[in-house]
């Protein structure tokens, strides 16, 4: 079959503008949508959720803040680490101390783990001219104790956005934001989708990328590029190799190099699901429009959000099925655990979760990463031969 | 000097070994004498409502640390490590889950029984959600979670004692009642924090009494003796309010007659420098690490560690008048559950009021509640007070990070930039040997 050469130049130029995007850590795009209008405001975030709404309806830009990557020389921020913590509060501080978030308004700290939970504070004592706020959610699901207690959360929120921009954040501008966040999300579920049903269409470092470009960009702009991709992807050819499928867990918080995304695909698995940024798709459907915005938006995470460690689970007999759903629901053949070095919510989860896909007779692999490994090798090696023993198990 | 304390044992210590070894016999014989028993944290422990519901208090911290004392964690934490957990997570799970593999027993050699009730007090760390998540696997036992809100602008605000209480209230007690079979009697709960109160006030007695030249204690390798029964399965017995007596009628006889602090070798000689420690301590090889102090005269006046069970020198004391929310504030206010500007302001308070020479920390490869972010703590104490400050590392329970002549050279040399600062010449005892 031939393909229009214009669709696969329009492939080409998305993820060309994606890619753009993941280099700039000075954030251009950010700085000019700001500049471009008096009274704008960025607020950065970091992994694993914020509700990016309450931000948008401040008239702000939700600005995902995943640490340097690869292409960061990290020289200030080793100086306040040690050697035993993750990469990606280091690089999150040399992106503060080098200037490069300096026209950030605002920076959200989510109860992830107690590193990101600490960094909350250090960005207060680094800049005091930045509002600075640990974003806690609730670990009690009932709308009456957890639900209340998650609304005031909000509340306090809604009001530190509406200072920081000068704006009331009114219930209609909040739903006005939550009906494109819905919208996007649609979109985000969409591109898995069409991932998880034809893997050869739609590698695995291209949705990444794609995935990238909503951190930064504004979500209307985002929404547009993900139908543009979500046609040219479908229209485009490409050869569909004899991959096994896997799910690919561990990595929400600290980002594995791009390299190691485009390793693992080479080394023969196509990956039709992960965990890399679990806030584009974290409540699974529509947030409600009818009533009370903050109310809906509480209401989504206590009932209808996605699993990860930093969650509580408070039902035993369901714990790590969510893995296991994910695995049928895109047909995946094994599980990569990739997590960070020395990342507590991904390492003490793991053996949990290893069991319960034993249990389901899942196979899976497990290695650790950093967002600058350069050595690819030993990563291409495991994730080859687990392919090969994938391909050899489901072989009659 | 007088004879070492091993020979010597004060009334105090005599009594806290007793209370220990009696509740290790109590949870060995808990089955047969027909007690529920429940498992939770140091930091946020509810010792005093656990009691109401005449169930036993196993803390999973504390089994880990006298398993360390006793130097059986290494092999525990490389059977965990053979298991499948990671080098990279916390040792103190390690070590519990290591020593539940090898068939769970106690420090003292006798079999611990499983908990009836996993009380997953979630203050401060967490790693403690993932631990519980973990036994909860293994024991197949009722599960309470308690989340306590982190103090992330510094402040309680009514919405976290509101959303804390209402989790007893709806949650915990629920459990509790269920599982001990025991009605919830909010008297009972209303006595047994009078008791902590009155406990709390001798032990803040004890730990102030530091701020003496020279001081009566060491308020970081003593201090970690003197939170035993406040922070662990006493706090709101009648055992510990005499516990804390007795301390203190000692510590105030020492005071009287200048002495400074009992060590593993008797009586301290000369207080040299006085230190501010942040961190925990290495338990492994906690004599070893002690000595290295002591042997060069350095006391620790102050310590963040004996804070993580509760900030009782800020003020706080449990309140039987308002019982659950005093519980509530009680979790809050934990040490590891204050943000990192806290942390800072109070590590300051105690150079100044302490009057320390220096900021040591101690940062625990396990620990990233306590580590993330020390380094930056240490530059602002520096910058603050103008204070020299020491940044040393360890492990908690893991002996494989304990590097004693790392740690030695440190903090010799630490102690030399201390004499400097101080005009030159070499330091002047506070009071003569
Ligand atoms: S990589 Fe893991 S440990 Fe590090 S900040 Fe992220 S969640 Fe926390
Ligand atoms: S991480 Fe720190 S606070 Fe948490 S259990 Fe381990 S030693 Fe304790």
């Amino acid at each position: 079959m031939s393909t229009p050469v214009t669709e696969i130049i329009t492939v080409t130029e998305i993820i060309a503008r994606c890619q753009a995007l993941f280099d700039d850590l000075n954030f251009t795009y950010a700085r000019e949508w700001k500049a471009a209008v008096p009274g704008r405001i960025v607020v950065g975030y970091m992994p694993f959720y914020v509700p990016r709404e309450l931000i948008h309806a401040a008239g702000g830009l939700p600005l995902g803040v995943l640490g340097g990557g690869e292409q960061l020389e990290v020289i200030q921020g080793d100086a306040y680490y040690q050697s035993y913590i993750c990469r990606i509060p280091r690089s999150t501080i040399e992106l503060g101390v080098t200037n490069r978030l300096d026209f950030v308004d605002a920076m959200l700290f989510p109860s992830i783990c107690d590193v990101i939970r600490n960094l909350s504070g250090m960005w207060k004592i680094m800049f005091p001219k930045v509002r600075s706020r640990y974003f806690d959610v609730p670990q009690n699901f009932s709308d009456g104790v957890g639900g209340t207690f998650y609304i005031h959360e909000l509340t306090e929120l809604r009001e530190m956005l509406a200072e920081a921009s000068g704006r009331a954040v009114t219930d209609a501008a909040i739903r006005a934001s939550i009906a494109l966040y819905n919208e996007n999300r649609a979109l985000v579920r969409e591109v898995y989708a069409f991932r998880a049903r034809q893997p050869w269409k739609a590698p695995s470092a291209e949705v990444y990328l794609l995935m990238r470009a909503g951190m930064v960009l504004a979500v209307e702009e985002h929404s547009r590029m993900l139908r543009e991709y979500l046609d040219a992807a479908a229209a485009a050819d490409r050869p569909r190799r004899d991959n096994s499928r896997v799910v690919v867990t561990g990595a929400f918080c600290e980002q594995p190099p791009l390299n190691l995304i485009k390793s693992i695909e080479l080394s023969g698995c196509y990956i039709v699901d992960d965990d890399f940024m679990l806030v584009n798709r974290w409540e699974q459907s529509d947030v409600s429009l009818d009533g009370d915005p903050v109310a809906n938006l509480a209401q989504a995470y206590l009932h209808n959000s996605a699993n990860t460690s930093a969650k509580y689970e408070p039902d035993p007999a369901q714990k790590g099925l969510y893995l296991v759903a994910a695995v049928k629901r895109t047909r995946a053949e094994g599980v990569i655990f990739a997590s960070p070095s020395f990342c507590d919510p991904a390492l003490l989860e793991r053996p949990m979760l290893q069991r319960v896909l034993a249990a389901h007779d899942i196979p899976f692999i497990a290695f650790k990463y950093a967002e600058n490994s350069g050595q690819m090798q030993p990563i291409r090696e495991q994730a080859g031969t687990f392919a090969d023993s994938i391909k050899l198990w489901s072989t009659p | 000097m007088t004879p070492p304390a091993a020979v010597i044992k004060d009334t105090s210590m005599l009594k806290q070994k007793e209370m220990i070894s009696g509740n290790y016999r109590k949870l060995e014989t808990a089955v047969a004498d027909g007690r529920k028993v429940a498992a939770t944290f140091v930091p946020g422990n509810l010792n005093e409502l656990i009691m109401c519901f005449d169930m036993l208090n196993n803390l999973p911290e504390i089994n880990a640390i006298q398993n360390g004392l006793r130097k059986k964690t290494g092999a525990y934490i490389m059977e965990a490590e053979k298991r499948g957990h990671s080098e990279d997570v916390c040792t103190y799970v390690k070590a519990d889950l290591g020593m539940i593999a090898k068939g769970n027993i106690g420090p003292d050699g006798q079999k611990l029984p499983d908990p009836d009730l996993l009380l997953l007090s979630y203050t401060g760390c967490f790693t403690f959600m993932k631990w519980f998540e973990l036994l909860r696997e293994h024991y197949k036992c009722e599960t309470a979670m308690l989340h306590v809100p982190y103090q992330g602008d510094g402040r309680i605000s009514k919405n976290m004692i509101s959303y804390v209480v209402k989790q007893l209230r709806e949650e915990v007690i629920p459990k509790l009642e269920r599982v001990s079979g025991v009605k919830f009697d909010i008297d009972r709960l209303r006595e047994n924090l009078a008791r902590s109160a009155r406990a709390e006030e001798d032990f803040v007695w004890v730990l102030e009494s530091a701020k003496a030249r020279p001081s009566p204690i060491d308020a970081y390798f003593g201090g970690v003796y003197y939170i035993g029964p406040i922070f662990t399965a006493f706090r709101g017995t009648e055992d510990a309010t005499l516990y804390y007596r007795l301390l203190r009628a000692e510590i105030a006889e020492r005071l009287a007659a200048g002495q400074g602090p009992v060590t593993p070798a008797g009586d301290m000689p000369a207080e040299r420098y006085r230190l501010v420690v942040e961190g925990p301590p290495n338990w492994t090889s906690f004599r070893d690490f002690w000595k290295m102090f002591y042997e060069d005269g350095a006391v620790v006046v102050a310590s963040t560690y004996t804070k993580v069970g509760g900030l009782y020198d800020q003020g706080f004391r449990h309140d039987p008048d308002h019982p659950l929310e005093s519980l509530a504030e009680y979790c809050l206010g934990c040490y590891t559950n204050r943000n990192l500007p806290s942390r800072v302001d109070l590590i300051e308070q105690y150079m100044e009021e302490y009057q320390a020479d220096g900021l040591l920390i101690n940062s625990i490869k396990s620990c990233n509640s306590f580590s993330a972010g020390q380094l930056l703590v240490l530059r602002e104490i520096e910058r603050r007070t103008g204070k020299p400050g020491a940044f040393i590392e360890s492990d908690l329970v893991d002996p494989r990070y304990f590097s004693p002549a790392n740690i030695k050279n440190r903090l010799e040399s630490y102690f030399q930039m201390i004499d400097q600062r101080r005009g030159g010449g070499k330091s002047v005892p506070a009071r003569a040997a």
